[in-house]
């Protein structure tokens, strides 16, 4: 513990840092060189914040990367060659097509809301990192921002797994696939901060199961992934179209197979609307929910 | 404001509902001054300590720390100070080389100087050579310094410690102390709460008193023992019913006493002439202050 005085000592030290010695500061009087701009949504806070993400991701990326190329491998298996065999053509892909496409953007979906929701509680509550992040130069406006942003790269990264699984079960892409990713972080943008509204909102980790059963499972099921939304009833059509994730499953189908400009065009529209909004939610909950 | 004030409170309030946690103090702590804010679980200090974070509002009052006014400048605050949380919230799946790093970008330390940086708060933590084991894999002694060493990484001007050494060992606490008694040493202003009259008394150069979200005293500890314990203090052992006895004695004879377990401790013994109670004289302490000014018990 011979601390301070030794090792590294004054030749190393920056001409920006702070020094610990009290003369030193004191001396010099002016303020740090290094504050430099301290605004709104700073990169640098961002940055700080998501390189602690990235650290942490370097400690379980293989268990996240294994469910995300298994869960797809199970659905196409399982819908593919089950129910495949009953339906041959839908919407006028094959089943294969239809599935491996939709489940693109369920994958988008998972992976944002649930570490949104799941991640966010116990970091705040059981952790408690947000306390210790925001005692540096970060806001909470920051701090949902770079959480958000992360997990939403992520999105469009993992996204892309049921794709190329897809591809060996036969699909083939078009080059509007390269979209795919920029869909799937659109997507995950908007979920991952409604998880985060939403884990400011909980009083406990069970009340997620309200939100799963009653928000999420519909949403998932009423996106046109597994079925055509055009054989509902009226009022679960309806629905669809104000179902962000209905609205990531087309694009993602038209990326991969053909676009259709102006019905892209407001699909994007809706998800871009729902990802600000929620972005903006999810901070003003999380700053009543950390900030006293 | 004094130009040279780290700290500057005025008139700050902080209401939680129906509860003042924080009832109207002021305080200030001078540039490379230990102050320690002292007082029993529930005094209002920990809020107070949140408050110069901006992580808790004030409804009242005005707060300034290193010349920047909160909440408004206070990412800028921030940027030079050390924080280092009651609770241990390191990332435990994390290396101690990881945590640092980690922190030294959110403290904005420049690329080039992070790595030097690192290696000096692994060498404050005595951690150096740990410091590829994961935070999960530590001692809850090292797990402390590795917190507080993460308070340090950017250099920071001012450090706020939470109840530093809270939950930890005797021979872990000294090691703590000899910590922050070097930061002092560098001139580095420090702001510690704390419910342990030892640590206020060995590291602090002025103590301020807290009990129920007010400041009840404030000043350097041997001037504070002077003012409310005076000079001596007599202690008495025995069973309970002697202890009565002795207690109503006291009373009698206008002297003030407090119950300690097994003992009774009658302050103020220098002024006692003629009171035939056999006991042990001793200096008066902090201990006797922070009793007669908070009615609390001492751990």
């Amino acid at each position: 513990m011979s601390a301070q005085g030794d090792a590294p000592g004054g030749a190393e030290r920056g001409p920006g840092a702070p020094a610990l010695d009290g003369a030193a500061v004191r001396g010099q009087g002016a303020p740090s060189p290094r504050a430099g701009r301290i605004g709104r949504l700073e990169p640098a806070a961002i940055a700080g914040v998501m390189s602690r993400d990235v650290t942490v991701f370097t400690r379980y990326w293989l268990s996240t990367t294994f469910s995300s190329v298994m869960e797809p491998v199970i659905y196409l298996l399982a819908f593919g060659f089950g129910l495949g065999v009953l339906i041959p053509r839908v919407a006028g892909l094959s089943y294969i097509e239809f599935v491996g496409t939709g489940i693109v953007a369920t994958a988008a979906l998972f992976s944002s809301v649930f570490p949104g929701m799941f991640s966010t509680f116990i970091k705040y509550r059981y952790q408690r990192t947000y306390d210790a992040l925001l005692a540096a130069p970060v806001d909470t406006e920051e701090l949902v921002t770079a959480e958000v942003t992360w997990i939403s790269i992520r999105a469009g990264v993992y996204c892309m797994a049921p794709l190329v699984v897809a591809v060996f079960f036969g699909l083939r892409p078009g080059p509007g696939v390269v979209l795919v990713p920029l869909i799937g972080f659109l997507t995950g943008f908007g979920f991952a901060s409604f998880g985060v509204t939403i884990a400011a909102f909980a009083k406990s980790i069970d009340n997620f199961n309200y939100v799963i059963s009653a928000v999420i499972t519909p949403l998932f099921l009423v996106a046109g992934a597994f079925f055509p939304v055009a054989g509902l009833p009226a009022v679960a059509e309806t629905i669809a179209q104000v179902n962000p994730l209905y609205h990531s499953v087309e694009l993602v189908r038209h990326a991969v197979f053909g676009l259709e400009p102006v019905a892209d065009l407001i699909s994007v529209g809706v998800l871009v609307a729902f990802a600000v909004l929620m972005w903006r939610i999810a901070i003003w909950r999380m700053r009543a929910r950390l900030i006293d | 404001m004094s130009p040279s004030a780290a700290i500057s409170l005025r008139g700050v309030r902080k209401r939680f509902g129906t509860l003042t946690a924080v009832d109207g103090i002021d305080l200030e702590v001078a540039e490379g001054e230990c102050l320690g804010l002292l007082g029993p679980n529930g005094a209002g200090k920990s809020t107070t300590m949140r408050m110069l974070t901006a992580q808790a509002i004030a409804d009242e009052g005005e707060i300034e720390v290193l010349g920047r006014r909160l909440p408004g400048d206070s990412k800028r605050a921030r940027a030079e100070c050390g924080v280092v949380p009651q609770q241990d919230n390191l990332d435990v799946e994390l290396t101690a080389r990881q945590v640092l790093a980690v922190f030294a970008r959110l403290y904005r330390v420049p690329r080039r100087e992070r790595h030097a940086a690192v290696d000096r708060a692994l060498e404050i933590a005595g951690l150096t050579e740990r410091a590829d084991s994961v935070v999960d894999e530590l001692s809850g002694g090292m797990r402390r310094r590795l917190l507080i060493a993460r308070g340090l990484v950017h250099r920071p001007r001012l450090v706020l410690l939470d109840e530093p050494t809270v939950g930890l060992d005797p021979q872990v606490r000294q090691e703590l102390w000899s910590l922050i008694d070097a930061l002092r040493t560098e001139g580095v202003t420090v702001l510690m709460s704390t419910h342990y009259i030892e640590e206020a008394e060995r590291l602090a150069d002025r103590v301020a008193v807290m009990a129920a979200g007010r400041i009840v005293a404030y000043g350097r500890p041997s001037d504070l023992v002077r003012e409310y314990a005076g000079r001596e203090t007599l202690e008495v052992y025995g069973p309970p019913a002697r202890l009565r006895e002795v207690e109503a004695q006291a009373s009698e004879r206008g002297l003030s006493t407090r119950r300690s377990g097994t003992a009774v401790a009658i302050l103020r013994a220098e002024d006692v002439n003629g009171f035939d109670v056999q006991g042990e004289r001793r200096a008066a302490s902090l201990e006797d202050v922070f009793v007669v000014l908070t009615g609390a018990q001492v751990e």
